[in-house]
């Protein structure tokens, strides 16, 4: 387990001062200059030689995004594009550097744009954390007042920082989402190519990274590349913020390393399962978009990218929803559609109809008002939604469901044969075969 | 999606103005945005007209499209989009927002809309009987771990209870909303576990180590790729006559803005790094013509041509006057130069072929024997480091993911049934090929 010296996030829980002075008393902004004097080149390959993969949800190494970037400028500005718009059901780990420890997150922006050529970062937080944004923008107020970013700054490299917000779309987590609503459109996510670090925002150069991911990269510089990619195992390293919400005795937002074992971490930081181990039903480990493992397949689970897909299932932001035997597991995962519902764009017709479609038939599964023959359907709809639409929010509202049919469809063959039982004449299962 | 729509007529007011400090802030707001982008500020403004009167009214969408200089269609579209924006009003005292995503499901949430229903209004965005309370149920509001929570205007109100709520909806319908604390209601650190921390307990101080300047990338780190030794990468190949400084690094030409000279190695060094771990692909013998190839038809001909022959210069150091050099080198100088944005190739995330395993030592199996790999693809694929069938076979689904992103052939792997194929070649080569498929590869 992590011992607290090799935390990164040393104001996690709001216990201390969150502004500048309290940042440095924790090691913040230390040193920052030299590192920004070794050039672009030093710092993406600390990055990449550190094992850092992107914190948002999909892994992808952090310092190869950044070598992405146009090495030359063509004449157009390069821009960073921080996404705090954290919206997935499940995650709230971003809230919390928001808030306690913005100016991880504010170096983190400076040396960022440092090694991509960018003099401009936004920050795009999410609506609904309004105290969040406030607690932020006033960090950057700072950040300015002491000439550690702005123009001719103590540091030597200008950067400007503009705090956006959305304002409630899930989908603006998706970049060229983000994009879309930065320069002021609906959040509609762009076909790739083109990829962002060619034509990003205002059709400029652009990264997106995730608040974490950015966040941890003071740290690792200054505890050396090294130290970071000796926790965890190869190719998961590093410490993480994890979240767990629902039924365990103690919800907690943590940091951890990787490849710990689930069980663990929910014992140490959690206080257990509620009701005891043998109460577990099933954990969704990465978010409301990974497919849902059960409890005894989760025994022996380690934390990281790919003890996850051992588990057919993701890692995901590492916000984990633990579910207890009195869960009704239809039901949970009938929400997780009918937000998807919610939050599709409407752009790609598989999507914006199959969402709805999903949602609405799972909402008769229940109740158990369903066919048996229905889940092998609602399993052959979710493939077709799967990989046909232009962002991942068709794959995410799919492999929910997906992941119920394969883990517990007993239970739901179960509530059909209930429901058929008990109605009476007036109430039974409307024939669809009749049709 | 949602449907959303405008309020009535009956209740749009005629007209909408921002008060003197958000007037003030608007412009402050819209300055921020490098110039002829003020479209950007049009979710901030709006967002601030909703609170200046409480929800987003025809007149304040029509208001902030002419601030902004946008089509009135444009702000309404963005208005009807984003679902925290209020298209009807909202209670004057308290908007109570149940979050109902299954986190806070699971603890309870379907509780707390209950109580709003009993204690506002059946519905939800209708006003209660003194126009002051309404409440909606919204999705996830991001405070999983101090579920469940309600949002009232600016501030959340987490690890609730039924009868808390009741208690906070109370307090907001008498207006003294104020004396009730925002954030965990139990008496908890906001998301430390229940009953006090058990982490982070010392306390924190700088922890930095002495700080090593020139340090190159170790190249023993599992995760750095060959990026790191791009001059070394290719150094055999394409021999040129072509001379140019290799001193010129990037760090020394960080913000070319125009053409240069040193733009141009740059440039050609960001081609050899991205190929760099194409060393294993030497034993095709051109592996240099692979990676031209594998570049897309917006990259500049000046920088492939550069890619292929920097790592030579480094070594032969003869002048450039060869007859046989002097067309690229002309095209060199007259093409790099004016990449405009239609020409510059996004070496994007997915669509580079940065290498994404480490190519096994050794002679490189014939990857082409696998129906659905050509020549082309082949290539791409040593360039990912992919050289044997044994490791086509070995791909777990999230490798097949990214292979298939950098390929750009989403669904290939599976439709082509790659993984039985390479297996077949790994355990016995062409003949169990036959024996298993009951014909010939390819």
């Amino acid at each position: 387990m992590l011992a607290d010296k090799d935390r990164i996030f040393t104001n996690l829980y709001g216990q201390g001062d969150w502004g500048l002075e309290g940042a440095r008393k924790r090691g913040g902004w230390n040193g920052t200059k030299e590192f920004l004097d070794q050039g672009r080149d030093w710092i993406t390959n600390e990055v990449k030689a550190s094992g850092l993969r992107g914190r948002g949800g999909a892994g992808f190494p952090t310092g190869l995004k950044w070598s992405f970037m146009p090495k030359v400028s063509d004449g157009r500005p390069h821009y960073l594009l921080v996404n705090a718009d954290e919206s997935e059901p499940g995650t709230c780990k971003d809230r919390e550097i928001l808030r306690h420890d913005p100016h991880h997150l504010i170096e983190g922006c400076l040396i960022a744009c440092r090694a991509m050529d960018a003099h401009l970062a936004f920050i795009y937080v999410r609506g609904e954390f309004v105290r969040e944004r406030e607690r932020l923008e006033r960090a950057v107020e700072e950040a300015y007042e002491a000439k550690l970013i702005g123009k001719d700054n103590i540091h030597g490299w200008d950067l400007d920082i503009i705090v956006h917000h959305g304002a409630g779309a899930y989908i603006c987590g998706e970049e060229t989402a983000l994009m879309e609503s930065l320069e002021g459109k609906k959040g509609q996510p762009r076909l790739k190519p083109p990829f962002p670090a060619g034509m990003g925002v205002y059709g400029n150069p652009t990264t997106v990274n995730n608040v974490e991911s950015i966040a941890v990269v003071p740290e690792i510089l200054r505890r050396s590349a090294g130290w970071f990619s000796s926790i965890g195992r190869p190719n998961n390293v590093g410490t993480k913020l994890f979240m767990v919400s629902g039924h365990v005795n103690k919800p907690a937002t943590f940091e951890e390393a990787l490849g710990e074992s689930f069980k663990d971490i929910i014992e140490k930081h959690c206080g257990g399962i509620r009701g005891g181990w043998d109460n577990l039903l099933a954990v969704i480990p990465g978010g409301a978009s990974c497919p849902v493992v059960r409890g005894e397949d989760m025994m022996d689970a380690i934390m990281d990218f790919d003890g996850l897909r051992e588990k057919k299932s993701s890692f995901g932001t590492g916000g984990m929803i633990i579910m207890d035997k009195s869960t009704d597991i239809i039901k949970a995962i009938w929400r997780i559609s009918a937000f998807f519902k919610h939050e599709s764009c409407g752009q790609c017709t598989p999507c914006r109809e199959g969402t709805g479609w999903m949602m609405r038939v799972m909402e008769r599964m229940v109740e158990g008002r369903a066919q048996k023959r229905e889940i092998d359907m609602l399993f052959e709809v979710t493939k077709q939604i799967e990989g046909h639409t232009i962002c991942a929010l068709g794959d995410a509202a799919a492999w929910p469901v997906q992941g119920l049919i394969r883990n517990f469809r007993p239970t739901i063959e179960a509530r059909i044969e209930q429901y058929t039982y008990s109605s009476t004449s007036d109430g039974a299962v409307p024939s669809i075969a009749a049709e | 999606m949602v449907a959303r729509r405008l309020a009535d007529d009956q209740v749009q007011p005629a007209s909408f103005a921002f008060n003197n400090d958000n007037a003030k802030w608007a412009e402050w707001k819209i300055g921020l945005y490098p110039a002829g982008r003020q479209q950007s500020a049009v979710i901030p403004l709006l967002m601030r007209a909703q609170e200046q009167d409480g929800w987003v009214s025809r007149a304040s969408i029509e208001k902030v499209a002419e601030m902004l200089g946008m089509a009135y269609i444009r702000v309404l579209e963005v208005a009807t989009f984003y679902t925290q924006f209020q298209l009807q009003p909202v209670g004057t005292r308290a908007h109570v927002q149940v979050c109902g995503t299954t986190p806070c499901q699971l603890r309870g949430a379907e509780g707390l809309i209950e109580v709003c229903k009993s204690k506002i209004h059946h519905d939800p965005h209708h006003l209660n009987a003194d126009g002051t309370m309404s409440w909606e149920e919204v999705e996830c509001a991001g405070a999983c771990v101090n579920a469940p929570m309600v949002t009232i205007f600016k501030d959340t109100y987490e690890d609730l209870t039924e009868d808390r709520l009741a208690e906070i909806i109370d307090a907001f319908a008498a207006g003294k909303g104020e004396t009730i604390t925002p954030g965990p209601q139990i008496g908890r650190l906001n998301a430390a576990p229940e009953g006090g921390r058990v982490v982070l307990l010392e306390e924190a101080t700088t922890y930095r180590e002495k700080f090593v300047p020139p340090a190159p990338p170790p190249e023993a780190a599992p995760a750095a790729p060959a990026a790191a030794a791009p001059a070394t990468a290719a150094p055999a190949q394409a021999p040129t006559t072509a001379a140019k400084p290799k001193d010129v690094t990037e760090e020394s030409a960080p913000a070319i803005k125009g053409p240069s000279k040193d733009a141009k190695v740059s440039e050609a060094k960001a081609e050899g790094e991205r190929k760099a771990a194409d060393t294993s692909a030497k034993a095709n013998g051109e592996p240099n013509k692979a990676m031209r190839e594998t570049a897309t038809g917006a990259e500049t001909d000046a920088s492939k041509i550069d890619g292929g022959k920097a790592p030579g210069k480094a070594t032969t150091n003869a002048t450039a006057d060869g007859a046989t050099e002097a067309s690229p080198k002309k095209t060199r100088t007259i093409i790099a130069p004016k990449a405009n944005p239609k020409e510059v190739n996004p070496v994007a995330e997915k669509g580079g072929d940065a290498p994404l395993f480490v190519a096994p030592e050794g002679p490189a199996d014939d990857l082409k024997l696998v129906s659905g790999v050509g020549p082309v693809l082949e290539r791409r694929l040593n360039a990912l480091g992919i050289t044997r069938w044994s490791q086509v076979a070995a791909l777990t689904p999230e490798q097949i993911d990214q292979v298939e992103g950098s390929l750009n052939f989403r669904g290939r792997v599976a439709r082509d049934n790659w993984l039985q194929q390479a297996e077949v070649l790994a355990r016995g080569g062409e003949e169990e090929y036959v024996r298993v498929f009951g014909k010939k590869p390819r």
